[in-house]
């Protein structure tokens, strides 16, 4: 094997996706990096320091609030824009819900996943965004597996996975009409544990609750939900303390816990690899409803 | 660890989402609720076994239908790959499918029914497989169990197949009989088969070399963004940011900017903000040059004593990907990876029968799925290598300037 000028799958993926960050910033006019304060959009921002350097991130990053996110999620959002010297925009579901007078979801768990669309949307018009870069992941779930990396949406934001570009070589078509938007995933090509195993590389910190903390939760479907201002508990539930992790940051509606002892990144990776249960599986309560959940969402101008 | 990307390619019939399925399943990469979901989704069939082949079968239209749409990407690792298989369906679209699945892979698997042996459906595949110059081919000569594990079956196939791979020039063939339903000879080696003894599928591709695939000789670089951070201490700074196409680019060296056709010294190379002595494809880089040069994105710079072709008449093979048949004399946008120019197609010379490989007589318009030998003019000068050279430079695809569509993958023969 030739060591001199090898790269590890790790590195070849980084190249590929610095690649994609560097065609968004020449192709689009006014490209927005929507960032949550999870896992993977970290990463995106880390990808997207190394595609750039030394000049700075040419576009602001975005955050869709849903109003339920962790805490621990939206300081680390904050904290690592002011670090890097990057404009933050933030604009809140809850806002939307007033000002379209929208339904707001009920229930145990209710998840305003749903309503988040309707805030990217106009956000995406109130800046005349014509891209969202977004941190999906193609092993995510079976609709990701077939988006392209330029993923073209309409005027509604809606995905049409009949109508799609072919995407040939590494050559990526981003033309649109006015009104148009795309959508760039640039980690597609990455899995959960390639994620991981970047983090643990290139030592990106992390916010807290991806590692083992104690929390107040219930058991809902076999799932550990935390308990929290927007969770509320039936006199059925058994409120218990358990030492938990997070595989993904969402809402805290929407995103279960697992109980876990890994406090490290390489305790992390050790649980991940032995997990028999896929990310989205594990700690995403609204795909479960029904089989085509993503489908739908993507269609409708979700991610 | 390192990356292998390939293709699946086959008919509707000859198991390759079983095999894929297989693939998946036997090397742990399928977790329990994906398990759930797939027998909730074959409850319904009557021996209660696990449709693998449903794994790959994405959308609700599609498993409505029976019938799979466009590429998905599959993802498997195992110690000691990681894999990124394209999975392109066999049916009506499939020429387009398969030329967008197999344009970045460096091995395609191709199926045969051992039953059927070499089927036109093979030929075709095999004609892609050698007009993209896929680097490394397995032919998996599936159903196995069904011809009785004969070794008299395989070898004709074996026999049939050479020829069709002397005919299209393909090299680095491999065969493997197995069985993807019962899983012979995918990631064990199969005791039903005791007279073949290569590798199972899996540990060959485990093992298949790959560093030669990649060109060090040739240095290419585009540009793809200009980097000018314009602060006080970085005031002067101006770094051309790209991928590295192919070869190695070091301090120092003599380069020529192209199509510009001017000569500088490289300054700096720079990987992520840091300087470092070399850099080699395919990373993605930040050149700065020693002379203030007017340089913008698509420009080349490469090594001043190894050029590539610098023209605005090219020699192309067209793929055609669109519904809307192309137009002799309509403009479009050749992008050729972050390059584009105005475009014409001036004159389309001949087809070329995907069954066949002969040249046919092009009788009205060329239509979706369609290959075509055509010359093609550019507005300003293209800068690129023949893809048979260089495949990473001699590739391009046409945009519709009107749809902004993607209408054709094309191949720059000259």
């Amino acid at each position: 094997m030739n060591t001199t000028y090898h790269l590890n799958y790790l590195e070849q993926l980084e190249a590929e996706s610095i690649h994609i960050f560097r065609e968004v910033a020449a192709q689009f006019e006014k490209p927005a990096l929507l960032f949550s304060g999870g896992k993977d959009s970290i990463c995106l921002v880390h990808l997207a320091q190394k595609a750039f350097a030394p000049g700075k991130i040419p576009f602001p990053l975005v955050h869709i609030d849903t109003g339920h996110n962790f805490p621990e999620a939206l300081d680390f959002r904050d904290a690592m824009a002011a670090s890097i010297g990057a404009t933050l925009v933030v604009r809140k579901v809850e806002d939307t819900i007033k000002q379209r007078s929208l339904t707001e979801p009920r229930g145990k768990f209710p998840s305003r996943n749903w309503l988040q669309t309707y805030t990217l949307l106009d956000t995406i018009e109130e800046f005349g965004f014509d891209c969202c870069i977004g941190g999906a992941r193609r092993d995510e779930e079976k609709a990701r597996a077939k988006e392209r990396i330029f993923s073209v949406r309409d005027e509604f934001g809606q995905w049409n996975p009949k109508l799609q570009r072919p995407e040939l070589w590494n050559t990526y078509n981003g033309k649109i009409h006015k009104g148009e938007n795309v959508r760039v995933f640039p980690i597609s090509n990455w899995t959960e544990l390639d994620i991981w195993n970047y983090i643990r590389h290139e030592k990106i910190d992390l916010p807290s609750i991806y590692f083992a903390h104690e929390r107040k939760v219930i058991e809902h479907e076999g799932q550990l939900v935390a308990i929290s201002e927007f969770v509320h508990p039936d006199e059925q539930d058994v409120v218990m303390t358990k030492r938990v992790r997070y595989r993904t940051v969402g809402d805290m509606t929407c995103t279960a816990a697992v109980e876990s002892t890994a406090d490290t990144l390489d305790e992390v990776i050790n649980e991940i690899i032995s997990t028999r249960i896929s990310e989205r599986g594990e700690t995403r309560i609204d795909d479960k409803v029904t089989e085509a959940a993503m489908e739908d969402r993507k269609k409708n101008g979700y991610f | 660890m390192d990356l292998l990307r390939f293709i699946t390619a086959g008919s509707v019939d000859d198991g390759k989402s079983t095999l894929i399925g297989r693939l998946l399943y036997d090397s742990k990469n399928i977790l329990i609720d994906q398990l759930e979901a797939l027998e909730k989704s074959t409850k319904n069939r009557t021996d209660g076994s696990v449709d693998l082949a449903l794994l790959t079968d994405g959308l609700r239209a599609e498993r409505e239908q029976g019938i799979t749409i466009d590429v998905a990407y599959r993802y498997f690792t195992t110690p000691k790959r990681k894999f990124i298989i394209a999975d392109a369906p066999g049916h009506v679209q499939y020429t387009r499918n398969m030329i967008t699945g197999a344009s970045n892979a460096s091995l395609i698997i191709i199926l045969v029914d051992a039953r059927q042996g070499v089927v036109e459906q093979t030929r075709r595949h095999s004609i892609i497989a050698s007009l993209l110059r896929i680097k490394h081919v397995v032919v998996a000569v599936n159903k196995m169990d069904l011809v009785d594990f004969s070794q008299d079956v395989y070898n004709n196939i074996v026999i049939d197949y050479n020829e069709v791979a002397a005919q299209l020039g393909l090299k680095n063939i491999t065969y493997i009989p197995m069985s993807a339903l019962d899983g012979d000879n995918i990631v064990d080696a199969s005791t039903r088969m005791p007279w073949y003894t290569g590798k199972p599928l899996l540990e060959f591709l485990e093992d298949v070399v790959l560093d030669e695939d990649v060109n060090l000789t040739d240095a290419r670089f585009q540009v793809q963004f200009v980097i000018r951070p314009q602060t006080e201490e970085l005031h002067d700074y101006r770094g051309y940011a790209g991928r590295i196409i192919s070869g190695i680019y070091k301090k120092g060296e003599k380069v020529t900017v192209l199509p510009q056709g001017i000569e500088t010294t490289i300054s700096s190379v720079e990987i992520a903000g840091k300087e470092v002595e070399e850099a080699f494809a395919p990373q993605s880089a930040v050149l700065q040059l020693a002379d203030d040069i007017d340089i913008s994105r698509g420009d080349t710079i490469v090594k001043s004593t190894n050029l590539p072709k610098v023209s605005n008449e090219l020699e192309v093979l067209l793929c055609w990907l669109d519904d809307k048949p192309l137009m002799t004399g309509n403009k479009y946008l050749l992008q050729h990876n972050s390059r584009q120019v105005r475009a014409m197609i001036r004159q389309v010379e001949y087809k070329i029968d995907v069954n066949t490989l002969q040249q046919q007589p092009v009788e009205g318009q060329v239509k979706l799925n369609e290959v075509v030998k055509a010359t093609i003019k550019t507005a300003a000068p293209m800068v690129y290598d023949p893809y048979d050279q260089l495949s990473e430079y001699g590739s391009a695809i046409l945009i519709d300037e009107t749809s902004n569509s993607t209408v054709a993958a094309v191949l720059i023969k000259s």
